[in-house]
C-alpha cells in the first residue's frame, strides 16, 4: 500500500535542521500565477501607450495587446485554482472576503481590472462588430449581433465619443493594471516570515518585471501571429516596443539589484542562509539565467545599433525566460531557506504522476494553462481582428519617418 | 428647495459636528475604561501556556498523546507538537534536529543521525513546541476567508468546513505550528485541546508529560500557576521580532534555540 503523505511531503527535500511542519507549500502553480498576471499588466500597459499617450507607431499592436491582456487575464484564476487544497471552498473568498488580508482584495482588484478590460475591447472594437453584425447571417450574425449589446450607432459623433472613452479607459486602466500586479507583489512582500520576500521594494520589483515580460510577450506573440498569416510587420512599431522595454529592462536591474544590495549590506541575522542561496544553491538559477540571460544579455542586444527583427524577437523570448525564472526564484527561492534559518528545503516537482496529488502538482497542468491564453487568442481572432495589417509598408515607411524626423529635431 | 453657498456650508458644518461629537463622546467613555474604574483586576479571561524546558527529557510522550488525542495520523509528518533537541559541542558546533517531531522519543545521543560522544557535548537542551496562541496572530490576519479566529480567551482556531486551503496562514506563522491536515486537507494547528480545556481538563500533552514541563492556566486568575510563573518568574517567549505577542511562555531558553 502506498504511504499517505503529508502535503508538501512529496515534493520537498530537507536538510540540516527544518522544522518538523515546514514543507514547500507554495509550489508551481504560485510560480504560474505572478507570471500570468505580470503579462496581464504588461500587455495592458503597452496598448495604452497608443490609446493614451498617442504613440502612432504602437498603432498596429494596440488591439492586439488589448486582447492578448485580455486571454491571459481569463486564465490568471486559473493556478489559484489548482492550488487550493479545497477548491470548493474558493466561493468563500465572495461570500466572507476578511479584508485584513491581502489576498481577500483579490476578488475585488480581479473583477475591477476584467471590467475595464472588457469594456475598453468593446469600444475598440465597436465599429467592426456592428458592421459584421449588420452583414453577417446565421449563428456568426447572431453572435455579432449579441455583441453590439444593442448598439449600432456608428455615426460620427458616436465614434468620437466611443474614442474619448476609450481613452478614458486605458488612462484608468494603468493604475488598474499596475495595481493588480502590485499588488501581487503586495501579498508576497507582506509575509514576514520569509526574509527573501519581506520587502516594501517588492511590489515595484513585481511590477518592472510584470512589464518587461508583459512587453515581450507581445513582441514574441506578435511577430509569430503575424508571420503565421504572412502579414507585414513593421518594423517602427518593433522598435518602439524594444525602447519600452528597454526603459523597464533598466528599472527592474536597479530595483532588484537595490534589494540584493541591501541585503548583503545590512547582513542581518538571515543573510548567511540568504547568500548560500544566492550565490551557490540558486547561484545558476538566479545569477546566470535570470540576471545575466534574462535582463542583462537582453539589455546589451536592443542597446546595441541597428536592432533587427530577429534581435527584438531573441531579446524578447530571453526575457519571457528570465521573468519566469525570476518568478521560480522568488516563489521556491524564499520558502527553500527554512524559517530556523538552520536548514534549506529543495523543491522536486513530481514530474510523472502516480496519484492525483502528484498530477496537480505536475508539469501537465501547468503546461496546458500556460498554452491556454494563446488558444483563446487564436479563438478571439477567429471572432475580432486581432492580427491585421493595420499599416502596410507604405503606412510604415511615413511613421518610421516621422520618428527619424523625430530623432532629427531632437538633434 | 434652493440653497446658497452660506447656507450650504452653514448646514454642512453643523452636520460635520453633529456626527463628530457623540462619536468622540463614545471615545472618553470607552466602556472597558469605565469598567476598570469600578474592578481594577481584568475579567478577561486569556488562556497562556508555560514550557519549562529544564524539566523535559524528550520522550515524546507529549507528542504522542497529542497526535491519539488529535486524531493527527501517527505515521505522518505533521504535528499539533513537538520537541526539538538542541546539542552545543565543545567545540561550539551547535547540532539541532526533531526527527518525525520526536514522536519516537530520543532514545539514542545521535543528534542530525551522528553518533556523538558524550565527553564531546557542552549542553543538550529539549525545547517542546506548540501553536503560540498569539495576542496578534499573524494567521488570523491574512486569513482570506476569515476561516481562522482567536475565541474571547485568545485560542486561535481554525474552521476546517471553511477553510480553502491556501496555505498563506502556514506562511505566515513565524513558528510552523501549522499544516495541512492530512485528514481534511485543511490548515490545522495546535487548539491548547479546546475541546478539553474548556471543560476543566488538562490538554492531553500536558497530562501526558511525566515531568511536569508543560502547564497550562487562565493568564488572569492570580490562583493559576501559569499566572504565578508568568509574573514571578523570568520567562522568555520565540521569535518576539515578529511582534505576534506569542502567549506560550518559556524557562531555560537558550541563545541557540531557533
Amino acid at each position: 500500500m502506498e504511504e499517505h503523505l503529508a502535503h508538501g511531503a512529496l515534493w520537498t527535500i530537507k536538510e540540516g535542521f527544518t522544522y518538523p511542519n515546514e514543507y514547500i507549500y507554495w509550489t508551481i502553480h504560485i510560480v504560474v500565477y505572478p507570471y500570468i498576471t505580470g503579462l496581464v499588466a504588461g500587455a495592458f500597459v503597452l496598448s495604452s501607450m497608443y490609446h493614451v499617450f498617442g504613440k502612432e507607431e504602437l498603432k498596429p499592436v494596440a488591439k492586439f495587446s488589448l486582447v492578448f491582456s485580455f486571454a491571459l487575464l481569463l486564465m490568471a484564476t486559473s493556478p489559484l485554482m489548482l492550488h487550493l487544497t479545497q477548491v470548493f471552498n474558493s466561493i468563500n473568498m465572495i461570500l466572507t472576503p476578511h479584508f485584513y488580508s491581502a489576498i481577500a482584495a483579490f476578488t475585488v482588484v480581479y473583477l475591477t481590472y476584467m471590467a475595464i478590460v472588457l469594456a475598453e475591447i468593446w469600444f475598440v472594437f465597436r465599429p467592426y462588430i456592428v458592421e459584421q453584425a449588420k452583414e453577417k447571417k446565421g449563428l456568426l450574425g447572431l453572435l455579432y449581433n449579441a455583441m453590439t449589446l444593442g448598439s449600432f450607432d456608428v455615426s460620427e459623433k458616436a465614434l468620437q465619443t466611443d474614442h474619448k472613452i476609450i481613452k478614458i479607459l486605458a488612462a484608468v486602466g494603468i493604475p488598474a493594471a499596475a495595481f493588480l500586479h502590485g499588488y501581487v507583489g503586495f501579498i508576497f512582500g507582506s509575509v514576514k516570515t520569509v526574509p527573501l520576500w519581506k520587502t516594501p521594494l517588492m511590489p515595484f520589483i513585481f511590477l518592472m518585471s510584470a512589464i518587461i515580460s508583459g512587453v515581450s510577450g507581445c513582441i514574441v506573440t506578435y511577430i509569430v501571429g503575424m508571420s503565421l498569416k504572412r502579414n507585414f510587420i513593421c518594423g517602427a512599431s518593433i522598435r518602439s516596443m524594444c525602447k519600452v522595454l528597454v526603459w523597464f529592462l533598466v528599472a527592474a536591474i536597479v530595483l532588484e539589484g537595490i534589494d540584493i544590495i541591501f541585503h548583503a549590506y545590512t547582513a542581518e541575522e538571515f543573510w548567511s542562509i540568504m547568500s548560500e542561496l544566492l550565490f551557490q544553491r540558486f547561484a545558476f538559477k538566479m545569477l546566470v539565467v535570470q540576471w545575466l540571460i534574462g535582463m542583462i544579455l537582453p539589455l546589451i542586444l536592443l542597446l546595441l545599433p541597428r536592432l533587427s527583427m530577429l534581435r527584438a524577437f531573441i531579446s524578447a523570448t530571453l526575457v519571457l525566460i528570465g521573468v519566469f525564472t525570476m518568478r521560480w526564484d522568488v516563489v521556491i527561492g524564499g520558502q527553500s531557506m527554512s524559517k530556523s534559518l538552520a536548514g534549506f528545503l529543495t523543491y522536486d516537482m513530481p514530474i510523472i504522476p502516480h496519484n492525483m496529488e502528484s498530477f496537480l502538482e505536475g508539469p501537465i497542468p501547468i503546461t496546458v494553462l500556460l498554452i491556454m491564453p494563446l488558444v483563446l487568442l487564436f479563438i478571439f481572432n477567429k471572432v475580432l481582428p486581432v492580427f491585421t495589417e493595420v499599416f502596410n509598408e507604405e503606412d510604415c515607411g511615413f511613421t518610421e519617418g516621422l520618428l527619424s524626423g523625430k530623432d532629427h529635431a531632437k538633434h | 428647495m434652493s440653497l446658497s453657498r452660506r447656507e450650504l456650508l452653514k448646514m454642512g458644518l453643523l452636520a460635520v459636528c453633529g456626527t463628530v461629537i457623540p462619536l468622540s463622546a463614545l471615545e472618553i467613555l470607552k466602556p472597558e475604561a469605565a469598567a476598570s474604574l469600578i474592578r481594577p483586576y481584568s475579567e478577561h479571561k486569556r488562556w497562556a501556556f508555560v514550557v519549562d524546558t529544564t524539566k523535559c527529557v524528550g520522550c515524546g510522550m507529549c507528542v504522542k498523546a497529542c497526535k491519539l488525542e488529535n486524531e493527527i495520523p501517527f505515521n505522518i509528518d505533521v504535528q499539533r507538537t513537538w520537541v526539538e533537541r538542541y546539542v552545543q559541542l565543545k567545540n561550539g558546533d551547535v547540532l539541532i534536529d526533531s526527527p518525525h517531531g520526536a514522536r519516537n522519543g530520543y532514545i539514542k545521543n545521535d543528534p542530525q543521525g551522528k553518533e556523538i560522544n558524550e565527553a564531546e557535548v557542552a549542553k543538550g537542551i529539549f525545547v517542546p513546541k506548540l501553536c503560540n496562541q498569539c495576542e496578534k496572530p499573524s494567521c488570523v490576519q491574512v486569513c482570506p476567508v476569515g476561516a481562522t479566529y482567536k475565541t474571547s480567551d485568545g485560542v486561535v482556531l481554525v474552521d476546517k468546513g471553511w477553510c480553502i486551503g491556501c496555505g498563506y496562514c502556514i506562511n505566515n506563522c513565524p513558528y510552523l505550528a501549522r499544516f495541512f491536515s492530512p485528514v481534511t486537507n485543511t490548515a490545522d494547528k495546535c487548539t491548547f485541546c479546546y475541546h478539553r480545556i474548556t471543560k476543566g481538563l488538562n490538554t492531553a500533552c500536558m497530562d501526558a508529560c511525566a515531568f511536569g514541563a508543560r502547564k497550562i492556566g487562565m493568564l488572569n486568575d492570580p490562583n493559576s500557576e501559569v499566572a504565578k510563573i508568568i509574573s514571578t518568574e523570568r520567562v522568555s517567549v520565540l521569535k518576539p521580532e515578529y511582534g505576534n505577542e506569542p502567549q506560550v511562555f518559556y524557562i531555560g531558553l537558550d541563545a541557540i534555540v531557533r
